[in-house]
């Protein structure tokens, strides 16, 4: 790739009209023109579709007819199209950062349809500022990271006992790390699984199995992570086991650390004889029940001001609990006090029915009316009826929900990711990249992230594994090369102060031995945040430079 | 402003946007056709966080009728935190321009990726506000030209390393305190920030009027309507930082000279 940094600019400017959907409002023809005669601008033309094979064919060619050196377009969105003409401008012996995206549809013909004269100044406005940051854009390089190919979980339930297995059976080492002495999480103390009615131990015991004859999964019982190093590809991980320090080195990291159990204390008169919760329920299950009359309470501590959230596995657990107490015993009495039952799906929507056709009863209570539960009998405000109900009971059930478990902060302090306002783990982005964390590298799955039953937890341990080995089947990958820069002719700006050490949010900005301030590029996202700060504006933010920016605001703003 | 004017300003505005959310925001209007006035010219950055008090001083400084800064949410940065820098940025940078009157022509929001009609919404509202108040004192011809000194002062205060550091720490500082976990209290550390802020615009007011000629604290004094023993504080301090020095005697009268 040629270096052009140091060629005097020559901009090539490319106007779409994306069918009608810019050309229909505004006169692209006259925009190229108007673009032709900018500062810097060597040449311009106007296509159909520019990202059509015959636009991306005219780039190519004008590229090398007018020697341009920068490339504009002005189109759709960089959020869709910047990559392609990134890729396009690069066939024709460009490097990829000469590339400059104008938005002149998504934010300007979409949204002033009524207004063709005002869309077309902004589309000039627009064109003119891309064609002067065009203009002081500099050639970068992506920054190329070697990969280690071994991953580590961190947590054996079911969700990372998934993962893992997927992992080691691509071929990729693999560690696998339970806090607990023993494989398989929660899961282990259940009684039986919904919707098919599974025996959840002997389901968790040939998990176990599996994963413990597994070739190259190592299992590290009793441990925690108790430091983490590195970025995408080489983190090294300290492991406490048991007070034994071990070190290992991995590429990949998945968080599969589940949930904990809200603590049921001063909820409904709890007393964990009588009144218990769902979780207590089903050890009882597992050894034998006597129980007749059994009133079970929905959303116990959730969905309330204190915490917002649904659970998602209780309204099925119940479910799962009154139908199995009822075959068992069809005399028994199950009511299930409810706010709104959830079970989407087909399965779920016919165990529901099938519950209450077996019997069980489902009396719905409001938020602001929560049941009481005394002595001999439960009293509830039925809505339908517009009563109060008088239930008595021997056993009262109360579907309290996951919580995060109270470490997460600290593992995610560690992992550099972050956890959402309820402390589970926060993904990258809930739509686009649910399994990923922003920090390359290290990635999410079950109720981690957010309460999750069993089949959804084991999907997205897969999906967990699937995303780390988009990284781990690779000797060596590139990433964005628009990042921070201490460049070397403003390292004597540079004081030392350590402002944007601290200011950065992926600790990218370290000071070595030699005392001078190193960024580690690997590490950066490229946010700026540290350039913005630097208090001697010794920092270049590459592809957002002051220079750049400032000369988009002068395109617009000067007289 | 007259009724009529009003219906014929325009405001020229300028939008810092975030690319992750607010950005994708603005992208997410145009697909569902939400539509609103065209006068908000965008510029993409990665960050809420990128955007340095100088790109906003900039802005206006060219005569720009009101700069937007949009961010994600609070606690949905793509970046962690970098919001939460925007937000010091641009509360530095506010009362920088109360000292000018021009606080109310810069405006700091969220606008999340699935906030498409919110955008619409929000630059709407910033038209209109913009609109109402009528054009920049800057703008035009006519322009106000002392004002634009104060402006051109306010530009160099901003980048100057003491409101950077001061700016750039204050998170650390009254969040998460400092190396032996002492915090600093947020209304302690405003009074700081005030005293700062007002410091360094007369400081930069007093670099900005000697630009073209050298003179004394009093003539300083009486141009800049400073008392003469803060002006003569205020050359000391610029003497130390070398953006200042002493010239020569006329008359008795110590004169300073811009270096």
């Amino acid at each position: 790739m040629s270096d052009k940094k140091e060629e005097e600019p020559r901009v090539g400017v490319f106007i779409c009209h994306c069918g009608s959907n810019i050309g229909g409002l505004i006169d692209c023809e006259k925009l190229a023109e108007y673009a032709g005669d900018l500062p810097s601008v060597a040449h311009s033309e106007d296509n159909l579709y520019t990202c059509s094979e015959t636009g991306l064919t005219a780039i190519k060619t004008a590229i090398k007819e007018h020697n341009l050196n920068r490339v504009v377009v002005a189109s759709c969105t960089p959020r869709t199209h910047e990559p392609l003409f990134r890729e396009c401008i690069s066939e024709g012996g460009l490097n990829p950062y000469l590339f400059d995206f104008v938005n002149i549809r998504d934010q300007c013909t979409w949204v002033h349809m009524k207004d063709a004269e005002g869309a077309y100044e902004k589309a000039k406005d627009l064109v003119k500022m891309g064609a002067a940051k065009a203009a002081k854009l500099e050639p970068l390089e992506m920054i190329k990271v070697d990969i280690n190919p071994v991953g580590l979980v961190i947590g054996g339930g079911v969700t990372g006992m998934s993962a893992a297995l997927n992992l080691s059976q691509q071929g990729f080492k693999t560690y696998l790390i339970e806090k607990e002495s023993r494989l398989g999480g929660r899961l282990r103390s259940l009684n039986r699984l919904f919707p098919y009615d599974i025996d959840a131990s002997e389901f968790i015991s040939s998990m176990i199995s599996k994963v413990e004859n597994a070739s190259n999964l190592e299992v590290l019982t009793s441990a925690k992570v108790k430091n983490i190093d590195g970025f995408v590809g080489n983190y090294e991980v300290e492991i406490d086991q048991q007070g034994n320090l071990l070190n290992i080195e991995v590429g990949a990291i998945i968080v599969a650390v589940g949930s904990s159990l809200l603590d049921p204390q001063g909820l409904f008169n709890y007393n964990g004889k009588n009144v218990i919760t769902q979780f207590e329920l089903e050890s009882l299950l597992k050894e034998g029940f006597k129980n007749e009359n059994i009133v079970m309470i929905q959303c116990a501590g959730s969905r309330n001001s204190e915490r917002i959230y649904c659970s998602s596995v209780c309204c099925m657990t119940a479910l799962k609990n009154a139908r199995y107490i009822k075959e068992k015993n069809p005399n028994a009495n199950v009511i299930i006090l409810f706010r709104d039952l959830y079970t989407p799906g087909t399965e779920f929507e016919k165990y529901y029915r099938a519950t209450r056709e077996l019997g069980v009863l489902f009396v719905k209570y409001e938020e602001e009316k929560l049941p009481i539960v005394e002595d001999k009998i439960v009293r509830v405000y039925n809505d339908y009826i517009g009563e109060e109900m008088q239930i008595p009971y021997d056993l009262v059930v109360l579907s309290t929900p996951l919580v995060a478990n109270e470490d997460n902060k600290e593992l995610a302090q560690l992992l550099k990711v972050p956890t959402e306002t309820n402390n589970f783990f926060l993904e990258a982005h809930v739509k686009l990249r649910p399994s990923d964390f922003a920090t390359d590298g290290v990635y999410v799955g079950g109720t981690a992230k957010w309460p999750v039953d069993i089949t959804e937890s084991i999907s997205q341990g897969y999906s967990a594994a699937s995303r780390a080995s988009t990284v781990l089947s690779h000797s060596m990958i590139e990433v964005e090369g628009a990042t921070s820069n201490l460049p070397e002719f403003n390292k004597s700006l540079c004081t030392g102060c350590e402002v944007c050490v601290k200011v950065c949010p992926f600790h990218a900005i370290v000071k070595n031995e030699n005392d001078e301030i190193e960024i580690i590029e690997a590490l950066c996202k490229g946010c700026g945040v540290c350039g913005a700060t630097c208090t001697n504006q010794a920092i270049v933010i590459r592809h957002f430079t002051d220079d750049q920016i400032l000369s988009e605001i002068m395109a617009y703003g000067g007289k | 402003m007259e009724e009529n004017d009003k219906m014929t300003f325009e405001p020229k505005l300028l939008g810092f946007l975030c690319n992750w959310c607010s950005y994708a925001g603005a992208d997410l209007a145009g697909v569902s056709r939400i539509q609103y006035p065209p006068n908000m010219r965008v510029i993409r950055v990665m960050c809420s966080g990128r955007v340095d008090p100088k790109f906003i001083i900039q802005a206006l400084e060219l005569g720009i009728d009101g700069v937007y800064v949009m961010g994600c949410h609070p606690g949905d940065c793509h970046y962690l935190e970098g919001n939460y820098e925007a937000i010091r940025k641009f509360d530095m940078t506010k009362k920088f321009l109360e000292t000018v009157g021009l606080d109310n022509r810069i405006r700091l929001d969220w606008v999340s990726a699935s906030e498409g009609v919110r955008y619409g919404e929000v630059v709407t509202k910033f038209v209109n506000d913009i609109r109402e108040l009528g054009p920049s004192p800057l703008s035009g011809d006519d322009y106000d030209k002392q004002l634009l000194q104060k402006i051109r002062a306010i530009s160099l205060a901003v980048s100057s390393s003491r409101m950077r550091s001061l700016v750039g720490r204050e998170r650390k500082l009254t969040e998460e305190g400092n190396v032996y976990g002492e915090k600093y209290p947020e209304d302690q550390f405003e009074e700081l920030m005030d005293t700062a802020i007002k410091e360094e615009f007369e400081r930069h007011l007093i670099l900005v009027a000697m630009e073209d000629e050298s003179k004394s604290v009093k003539s300083l004094a009486k141009e800049l309507d400073i008392d003469p023993s803060v002006v003569l504080e205020h050359m000391l301090v610029l003497k130390k930082r070398s953006q200042v020095d002493f010239q020569e005697i006329i008359e008795n009268t110590p004169i300073f000279m811009r270096l």
